[in-house]
C-alpha cells in the first residue's frame, strides 16, 4: 500500500509516494538518489545510515518513512553552505585524517552538526559517548575524535 | 609535495561530501535482485527443493537451485595464478551446491524485480535434506564422512618441518594429533591456546552486480585484487578472460575479507541466463558473519625451552587450523603462522612445526588482516611471559636475548633482513610507558588491593611485507600526460581506505614535481584500463605497486626531458625537472615547463616532427622481501570479581621503514590497534555446538569496539630504511593488529599472575579463570 507524503529534504521540498514498510533509508536512497545514506547492518546497530530528522541525529534505517511526513531531513548532500563551503565538521575531518573507507563517515558527519549545533562543548569522554553510536572499523576513533574536539572540544 | 609529507587523502572531500559512490550506489536503476537460500543444516545433502509457491510470488523472475548450475569446480582464493600446479589455489567451489557443509551454505537463489520480493519468495522455498551430524572442529572433522571427494579424510593440507642449528629445513609429513605432547616426545609437552573465529566487520557489507554489453560481462564488485577476480569469474561461468570486465569503486573496507570471489560468479551466471540483464545481490549483515569469510579459529600448541642463560634452545609448535567448509586460501594462512613462529624467535639446538588445516562445517576461514599471524603471536608471545616469569627474568630482556636481528637469514624463503628496527622499538615503546617505574610500582599496589589489580603487558612482532617468494609479487603502472601538463595515473592497485591512491600520487609528484592536485589518480579499477596488478593484500600496496608507480615515474621523467632536449637543443643529460619544468641542472634555468613539453609535442605541426601523446608505463617485479616491526605496551586495570578489564592506554612502537605519509600511516596504526583490541576482549564467533548454526551473526551481539571502548592510544614510528622498498618503505596496514591480544594478556598475567590461554578475554571467560587460580571464590 503506497502513501503520499511530504518532507522538506536538504532544504527542497519532497511530495513522494512511498510503501508503507519503506525505510527511511531506502526512501533517500532510491527514490531521492541520496546515496551518501549507507546501510550497514539496517537494525540499527552500525550508525552509517545516520540522517538529521529535524536536526536530530538518528538511524533512518529504523525509521519508517511514513513517519518523516511533514519533518525536515538533512543528509551530507545538504550539507554544503550557502557559497559552497564544507561544513566546518567536514573540513576538521578532512584535515584530521578522520576518514579512511569513508562508509561510516557521512553518519558521523551528521551526528558532529548535530553536536555543533547544540551549542555546547565537549570533552573527548563525552565526545566518545556521543559517537558510541557509529561503528568505524577503520580509524579506531582516534582522528574522529581529535576532527570532533577542533570544533566543539571543551578547548575550542 | 611528494613522499613524508602529510598530503589530505585525494578521496577525502568526496567521503566527506556523501559523492564518493560505492558498489551499492551504482546497481541499475532496472536490475533485478537476488537472494540466496542459505541451508538450515550444516552438514548433509540436498535431496530436494520445492520452488512451486516462488515462482508464483509477484515480481519472481526465477529460481536458480543446486540442480541447474555447472558442475565444474573453480578456485575463490584471491591469489595471483600460480604457473606450478602444485601451488594452485583449490578449486573446490561450484556456484550452488547440494551437498551442504556449512549452516548457510548457499543451495538456491531467487531473482525477483524488488530485494524484497526476492526474499519473500527465497522464504517460501521447501528443502529436504538427508542430514549428517555437523562437524565442527579439526578433531572431529578428520575421521568423519568427507566433505569433498578429492579429499577423503577432511585434512586439506599439512606442513611438518624441522628446522636444523644451522637453518636448513627438513620437512617431513607427520599425522594429525590434538596432543599437549609435541611429536610424541615427552621433552616437548605444549601449553595449549585457543584462538576463535572472527569476522572483519567491514562496515560496507559484500556486494556485487553483473550485466552484459554485448558478449561481454561486466561486474562491479567491491573486490581488493580485481585482476584475480576477473579470472576467477571467467574461470567459474566460462567465458575467455578479455570477455569479463571487474570494476571496482570505492570500497567500503576490506581487510582481507574481500580478497576472495564471493557471489560474482553467481550473479554473472544469472545475468547471462537472463540475457544480459543487470543482475544485482547486496549481503545483509548476517549474511557478511556467515557466508564471506573468516578469520582461523585455531588450537596452537607450543612448547619453549630455555637454558640457564635465558637462550632458547628448544622451540616446538602445532598449529591445527580450522579451515571451514571451502579451502579458499588453503593451508596459507596456517603456514605463514607456523614459519614466523620460527622467524622471529631462534633456538639453537631444536625447531620443531607441525601444522594442519582442516574441512569442518563451520563458514569458510580465509585472509583477515594479519594473515594467521595474530593468532600466532597470541600464543607465542604469551608463552615468552611464561618462560620470563618462571625464570624470574625480564621479559623484555627475554626477548631481546632470542629475537632476530639484523642481518638474519630466513629459514624458509631465504632473505636476509637490511632494515631492523625492532630492538629500537622496544626500547622506545619502554621508556614512553614507563615500562619500570609501572611494573614496579603495579606489584606494590597488587600486594594490597584484591579486588582491583594493575598490570603492564608487552607484545613483538615480526612480519612479512608481501609474499615473495611464495608467489610472484608484481604491480603496473601507467602515466598518461595531458598537454597542460596535468597528469592521470592509472593503477591495479586497490584503495581501500589504507590511502593507497595517496601515497602511490605522492611518489609520482616526487619524481616529476608535479604537485598531487595536478595528478590524478584513478581511483576505481577497471580491469579494461587500470594495468595489472595483484591487488590488495600483505600489506604489499605502497611496498610493491610504490615501486610500480617509482619505476614508472622515472620512465615519465627521462622522457619528458628527452622531449625538452629535443625542443631546446640542450643535452638532456643536462637537464633535470624543477617546479614541473626542465631545468638546467647546473644553472637552474628553467627552459621550459612540463605544459610546454606535452603541448608541443601533441599539436605541434611543422611538416616534420612525429608527435606524440606522452605516457609511460611499466612493470615492477618483486626480487626481495622484508619484515616490518613493532611492539605494543599496554597499561590497564583488571576488575577480578567482575572479570572485568579497564585498557588505560595502549603504546605503540613500529618499524615499517620510512613513512611516506605520517598523517595518514598514523591512522593505519590506530585502526589496526583497535581491531586488535576487539580480538583481544570481546570478538569472537559463536555456533551452536550441536546443529552448527550461528549465533551471533549480527552487530549487536558480535561486540566490536565502539568509541566507548577505546582507551588513549600513543603512536610511534622508528624509521628505517628498506632498500627493497620505495624510498626505504615497509609494510604497515596489517602489522598493528598482531601484538594487540598478547600485550593484553601479559598484562592481565602481570595484574593477577593468572595466565590465559584462550581468546577472548571477555568477562566470562576471565572470570572462569580467576575462579580456578582461586582469585575468586565460587
Amino acid at each position: 500500500m503506497m502513501k503520499i507524503i511530504n518532507m522538506v529534504v536538504n532544504g527542497k521540498p519532497a511530495e513522494l509516494a512511498v510503501e508503507e514498510g519503506e525505510s527511511l533509508t531506502d526512501t533517500l536512497r532510491n527514490r531521492l538518489g541520496l546515496t551518501s545514506v549507507k546501510k550497514g547492518c539496517e537494525v540499527g546497530e552500525c550508525g552509517a545510515c545516520t540522517v538529521l530528522i529535524d536536526g536530530v541525529a538518528k538511524n533512518s534505517c529504523i525509521y519508517l518513512s511514513v513517519w518523516a511526513d511533514g519533518h525536515s531531513i538533512l543528509t551530507v548532500e545538504g550539507l554544503r553552505t550557502e557559497d559552497c563551503e564544507l561544513h566546518p565538521i567536514q573540513k576538521a575531518f578532512v584535515e584530521e585524517a578522520a576518514i579512511q573507507c569513508g562508509f561510516c563517515t557521512p553518519g558521523l558527519v551528521l551526528t558532529g552538526v548535530e553536536l555543533v549545533n547544540s551549542g555546547k562543548k565537549f570533552n573527548r569522554e563525552e565526545l566518545r559517548e556521543q559517537i558510541s553510536g557509529h561503528l568505524c572499523r577503520c580509524t579506531g576513533y582516534e582522528n574522529i575524535l581529535n576532527a570532533l574536539e577542533r570544533v566543539v572540544g571543551k578547548n575550542s | 609535495m611528494g613522499v613524508q609529507k602529510s598530503v589530505s587523502r585525494l578521496d577525502a572531500v568526496q567521503k566527506v561530501t556523501g559523492t564518493a559512490k560505492y558498489v551499492e550506489d551504482l546497481i541499475l536503476l532496472d536490475a533485478l535482485h537476488v537472494k540466496v537460500v542459505h541451508s538450515t543444516i550444516a552438514n548433509g545433502t540436498v535431496k530436494g527443493i520445492d520452488c512451486s509457491e516462488a515462482l508464483k510470488m509477484p515480481g519472481v523472475v526465477t529460481v536458480l537451485t543446486c540442480f541447474d548450475v555447472p558442475e565444474h569446480l573453480y578456485a575463490t582464493a584471491g591469489h595471483p595464478l600460480s604457473l606450478d600446479p602444485n601451488h594452485a589455489d583449490i578449486k573446490d567451489k561450484t556456484i550452488l551446491s547440494a551437498r551442504v557443509r556449512y549452516y548457510g551454505d548457499d543451495i538456491a537463489a531467487v531473482v525477483a524485480d524488488t530485494p524484497l520480493r526476492a526474499q519473500l519468495a527465497a522464504e517460501t522455498i521447501k528443502v529436504e535434506y538427508e542430514e549428517l551430524a555437523p562437524m565442527l572442529t579439526p578433531e572431529v572433522a578428520l575421521g568423519g564422512d568427507a566433505l569433498h571427494e578429492a579429499c577423503p579424510d577432511n585434512e586439506l593440507a599439512r606442513m611438518d618441518f624441522e628446522i636444523s642449528p644451522e637453518g636448513n629445513v627438513s620437512f617431513e609429513r607427520k599425522r594429525f594429533s590434538s596432543d599437549a605432547v609435541i611429536a610424541g616426545r615427552d621433552d616437548l609437552k605444549g601449553e595449549q591456546y585457543h584462538v576463535p573465529p572472527v569476522n572483519a566487520c567491514h562496515i560496507e557489507n559484500n556486494c556485487c552486480f553483473a550485466y552484459m554489453e554485448g558478449r561481454r560481462m561486466v561486474v562491479y564488485s567491491c573486490n581488493q585484487v580485481p585482476h584475480t577476480l576477473r579470472r576467477n569469474v571467467a574461470e567459474a561461468i566460462g567465458m575467455p578472460l578479455g570477455d569479463v570486465r571487474v570494476i571496482k569503486p570505492f570500497m567500503g573496507g576490506g581487510f582481507g575479507n574481500k580478497q576472495d570471489t564471493m557471489y560474482e560468479p553467481l550473479v554473472a551466471f544469472l545475468s547471462r541466463k537472463l540475457g544480459g540483464r543487470c543482475v544485482a545481490l547486496v549481503l545483509t549483515r548476517e549474511e557478511t558473519f556467515v557466508n564471506t569469510r573468516t578469520r582461523h579459529g585455531m588450537d596452537l600448541t607450543t612448547v619453549t625451552v630455555a637454558d640457564e642463560r635465558g637462550k632458547i634452545t628448544k622451540k616446538a609448535l602445532r598449529i591445527n587450523s580450522n579451515g571451514g567448509a571451502y579451502a579458499a586460501h588453503g593451508h596459507a594462512v596456517a603456514a605463514y603462522a607456523i614459519t614466523n613462529c620460527f622467524q622471529t624467535y631462534i633456538a639453537s639446538e631444536l625447531q620443531l612445526g607441525e601444522s594442519s588445516t582442516a574441512y569442518t562445517n563451520l563458514p569458510p576461514a580465509a585472509a583477515m588482516r594479519g594473515y594467521g599471524i595474530p593468532q600466532l603471536a597470541f600464543a607465542m608471545e604469551s608463552q615468552m611471559d611464561d618462560v620470563a616469569l618462571a625464570h624470574g627474568w625480564d621479559p623484555i630482556e627475554f626477548r631481546k636475548w632470542n629475537m632476530h636481528r639484523d642481518g638474519f637469514c630466513d629459514p624458509f624463503d631465504k632473505f636476509i633482513v637490511r632494515s631492523y628496527g625492532l630492538e629500537s622499538c622496544i626500547d622506545k615503546g619502554r621508556e614512553l610507558s614507563h615500562w619500570d617505574d609501572k611494573r614496579r610500582e603495579y606489584d606494590e599496589f597488587n600486594r594490597s588491593s584484591k579486588d582491583i589489580k594493575k598490570g603492564i603487558g608487552m607484545a613483538l612482532f615480526s612480519y612479512k611485507t608481501g609474499v615473495y617468494p611464495i608467489q610472484i609479487e608484481n604491480a603496473a603502472c601507467r602515466i598518461v600526460m595531458n598537454e597542460d601538463g596535468t597528469a592521470q595515473i592509472q593503477v591495479g592497485a586497490t584503495e581501500l581506505g589504507q590511502g593507497s591512491d595517496t601515497v602511490l600520487c605522492q611518489i609520482v609528484s616526487e619524481f616529476t614535481t608535479i604537485p598531487e592536485n595536478r595528478l590524478t589518480l584513478v581511483s576505481a579499477q577497471d580491469t579494461d584500463i587500470a594495468p595489472y596488478d595483484n591487488g590488495a593484500y600483505a600489506s604489499r600496496q605502497t611496498y610493491i605497486s610504490g615501486n610500480a608507480a617509482k619505476k614508472t615515474a622515472m620512465i615519465l621523467r627521462s622522457k619528458l626531458l628527452e622531449k625538452a632536449s629535443l625542443m631546446t637543443g640542450v643535452p638532456a643529460d643536462e637537464l633535470t625537472l624543477k617546479n614541473e619544468h626542465a631545468t638546467v641542472e647546473s644553472t637552474g634555468r628553467e627552459l621550459c615547463s612540463i605544459a610546454d613539453i606535452c603541448s608541443y609535442f601533441n599539436f605541434v605541426n611543422d611538416l616534420k616532427t612525429d608527435t606524440e601523446h606522452i605516457t609511460a608505463e611499466a612493470t615492477f617485479t618483486a626480487k626481495d622481501i622484508c619484515f616490518s616491526y613493532g611492539v605494543s605496551y599496554i597499561d590497564l586495570e583488571v576488575d577480578v570479581p567482575l572479570g572485568k578489564v579497564k585498557l588505560k592506554k595502549v603504546y605503540s612502537v613500529h618499524d615499517s621503514g620510512t613513512i611516506l605519509n605520517p598523517q595518514l600511516a598514523a591512522g593505519q596504526l590506530h585502526g589496526g590497534i583497535v581491531m586488535g583490541l576487539g580480538y583481544a576482549l570481546g570478538e569472537q564467533m559463536l555456533f551452536d555446538q550441536k546443529t552448527g548454526k550461528p549465533l551471533n551473526n549480527n552487530l549487536l551481539d558480535y561486540k566490536l569496539p565502539t568509541a566507548m571502548d577505546v582507551p588513549e592510544i600513543e603512536t610511534h614510528f622508528v624509521e628505517t630504511y628498506e632498500p627493497s622498498g620505495p624510498f626505504g618503505s615497509k609494510g604497515l596496514a596489517e602489522p598493528p593488529l598482531i601484538p594487540q591480544a598478547p600485550a593484553i594478556r601479559n598484562a592481565i598475567l602481570h595484574a593477577t599472575g593468572v595466565p590465559i590461554y584462550k581468546l577472548p578475554m571477555n568477562p566470562q571467560n576471565l572470570v572462569h579463570e580467576f575462579i580456578r587460580a582461586n582469585l575468586i571464590k565460587s
